[in-house]
């Protein structure tokens, strides 16, 4: 299901999904001078994260723009040189801030071109960061990929491998249309092999990144490392478990899921974002919808408590869903108990 | 609203004063058309021709006709969403104009955006704006994009970003101007002050009323000019935007005129105190400015009856247009949400199902 074009014979070296994202858009801004970087921190600081260590240097400061910290007007701004052609990637810090500049991506960037029939497209990619789990508290934690999922206009991928994040950025960065780019901020030093060479993710694909004939467990981003870890878990149980990794939330490759449901028998969405009106909430209708007679069991999610995201270790840890709760509750789709006499 | 707020600087061009008879009768032809068209545009709401919102440029013509007589063809324009007159002016035809208000195929949005969201790319029109200062920052970045991709001097573009009194209010205003006066960006923001964000008059907005001080915050020089007075505004125009082009300087430019009937077409203005709307009524530019160039001897009384009488054929045949126009085809419904094709792109209608049965 994995669409990678590859354009040259591959070897491939293992390397963090920083790294993937530092060495892509270094890859893209030598490629295109049309490609410029603009965000907060991003040159003299090398980005709150350091994914653009050392492009500063290099390409200098109209191509790696430090912006002040004016969400909606940088956002904007770099929508406005996308009308013009230029192939911006802006750097929003936090999911979080991009609430302040939501105007200019919902109601601006994700509407021109359908509101102006076609007369200008929009080559913009907004990258930024979620999740929680570091101890930042309810403000600085969320997981709002839903809002931007949900507005016809924009495309919303969120690579889970440090693979991913080369191909599905350089896809992102050609693409002549608004691209909601989401990290996450625990899998930046996550370790991975990456192809050598260009690498162009299909938008709008998912992919089944283990397979198995038990149960499907839907997820993306940092969740798909961690549905990944229990599927081999309980393999050693003797259970089969297939996952498949959504990779773009906007357009959503329902075919995809359903196939695969269609052969299990059973789904469970394990995600980051709460869970009311969630992406979980979207796949389960997916499902219901496509291959309700293939179901054995009701589609289940494993979501974030809804709470806004306490900062106390103890509270966080309740609060965030974890690789034991997904197990849990796998064991109670596929009706196993633990230990032999729990049900 | 307090009418000595409403001060305007003397006019720095005498009325007609040197300046071409046919220059003077063109500006006078061009304030016609756009009368016209707001009156008929208003009319075929009434009639239900035209949904949706609908705000007019009546009273603004000077204003309207001096700011597009100072653009030129290669620079850049973005305004708010009472933007009938600048697309008139900036050279669409009224035909594509009015069936964009009547949200046919052949508008110059293809009927998609309406009355508040007219885009033209050949000229250069990049948009109409519904939501207030929504244009700020777009129109900010194109100067951005300008300055890198052009050597500044006479010949370069610069962008004119119009936005309202109200405008100034929100934080994309501050934002934008904060980065182009940081970045030494290509453009023009016109603040067209007609006194009133709504219903709500300047002095009740803005805890400084006099809002081309607001220049000061970002270094750019901040002009106010009389909006009544077309010359005034195109030269003061024309000066802010070749301090863009050439020194990419930015500038903030304040026009002062009234709005001559309510917000938008439904909107009755009952707020308006009677002292207000007479002075709207005697500020109102097109009137003064067709008897002081009768007075000039520029054109007699009938020329310019003629001149109204040219518009309002003119108009009366973008109507005719608009109306014998197509509607859009439902099977385009889907044509212009992404420029990139993209696997797994939902276009199912309400009803259908979102993905065929396995």
């Amino acid at each position: 299901m994995t669409e990678i074009v590859n354009t040259e014979v591959a070897t491939t070296r293992t390397i963090t999904y920083r790294q993937a994202l530092n060495e892509t858009l270094r890859a893209e801004l030598e490629r295109d001078d049309k490609v410029f970087l603009i965000g907060e921190e991003i040159g003299i600081f090398e980005g709150s994260y350091k994914i653009t260590a050392g492009l500063l240097e290099d390409f200098g400061p109209d191509r790696v723009l430090d912006a002040p910290i004016a969400e909606e007007g940088f956002v904007g701004a770099a929508l406005g040189a996308a009308m013009l052609g230029m192939r911006p990637v802006v750097e929003i810090m936090t999911i979080n801030f991009s609430l302040i500049a939501i105007d200019q991506i919902v109601n601006h960037a994700a509407k021109m071109r359908s509101m102006f029939a076609g007369q200008v497209s929009i080559p913009l990619v907004i990258r930024m960061p979620g999740g929680g789990g570091q101890q930042l508290a309810a403000t600085h934690s969320q997981n709002l990929e839903v809002w931007y999922a949900h507005i016809p206009g924009l495309k919303v991928v969120a690579p889970s491998t440090p693979a991913d994040a080369k191909a599905l950025l350089t896809a992102a960065i050609r693409d002549d249309d608004p691209v909601i780019f989401l990290e996450n901020l625990s899998l930046y030093s996550a370790k991975g092999e990456v192809p050598d060479g260009e690498q162009i993710a299909e938008i709008g694909k998912a992919a089944v990144v283990k397979t198995g004939t038990d149960l499907t467990i839907v997820s993306y981003s940092r969740g798909t490392t961690t549905a990944l870890e229990v599927a081999r878990q309980l393999e050693a149980e003797g259970l089969s478990i297939e996952v498949v990794d959504l990779r773009s939330l906007r357009p959503l490759d329902r075919d995809t899921i359903c196939a695969s449901v269609k052969k299990t028998g059973h789904a469970v969405v394990f995600e980051d974002d709460w869970l009311s009106y969630g992406i979980g909430a979207e796949i389960s209708a997916t499902i219901g919808e496509g291959v309700f007679d293939f179901l054995d069991a009701p589609v289940r999610r494993v979501a974030a408590a809804e709470v806004p995201l306490p900062y106390a270790k103890s509270l966080e840890k309740a609060a965030l869903p974890s690789a034991a709760d997904l197990a849990k509750v796998v064991r109670e789709v596929l009706n196993i108990s633990s230990t032999p006499n729990d049900n | 609203m307090a009418a000595k707020a409403r001060t305007r600087p003397e006019s720095a061009v005498e009325s007609t004063g040197g300046e071409p008879a046919d220059t003077l009768r063109d500006y006078y032809e061009k304030m016609s058309l756009v009368r016209a068209f707001e009156l008929r545009s208003s009319e075929m709401y009434a009639r239900a021709k035209v949904g949706g919102y609908c705000h007019l440029n009546l009273g603004e013509e000077a204003t309207v006709v001096g700011l597009m007589a100072a653009i030129e063809a290669r620079d850049y324009l973005f305004t708010g969403y009472r933007d009938h007159g600048y697309a008139l002016l900036r050279g669409l035809s009224p035909d594509r104009v009015m069936a964009e208000l009547f949200g046919k195929v052949t508008g110059v949005s293809g009927g998609r955006g309406g009355s508040m969201h007219l885009f033209d790319a050949e000229t250069r029109l990049l948009g109409g704006y519904g939501i207030v200062g929504g244009q700020i920052p777009p129109a900010t970045g194109a100067a951005l994009a300008l300055k890198n991709q052009e050597v500044a001097g006479p010949d370069a573009a610069a962008v004119m970003c119009l936005l309202g009194d109200g405008t100034t209010n929100i934080g994309a205003f501050h934002e934008s101007l904060n980065l182009a006066g940081l970045w030494k960006l290509p453009i023009v923001y016109v603040i067209v002050n007609n006194g009133l964000g709504m219903g709500t008059t300047v002095e009740k907005a803005s805890a400084e009323p006099e809002l081309y001080k607001r220049a000061a915050s970002y270094r750019m020089p901040g002009v106010r000019v009389d909006g009544d007075d077309v010359l005034a505004v195109r030269d003061a125009a024309r000066d802010a935007l070749r301090q863009a082009r050439e020194s990419r300087q930015p500038v903030l430019l304040e026009v002062m005129c009234y709005r001559l009937r309510g917000h938008s077409v439904v909107d009755p203005a009952r707020y308006r105190s009677s002292e207000d709307t007479t002075i709207a009524q005697q500020s109102d530019p097109v009137p003064s400015f067709r008897a002081k160039l009768i007075a000039a001897g520029v054109f007699s009384e009938t020329d310019a009856a003629a001149i109204d009488e040219a518009a309002d054929v003119r108009v009366s045949e973008a109507v005719v247009f608009a109306d014998e126009s197509p509607e859009p085809d439902v099977d385009d419904l889907f044509k212009y949400v992404y420029a990139t094709a993209v696997a797994n792109m939902p276009a199912a209608l309400p009803g259908e199902p979102v993905m065929d049965a396995l």
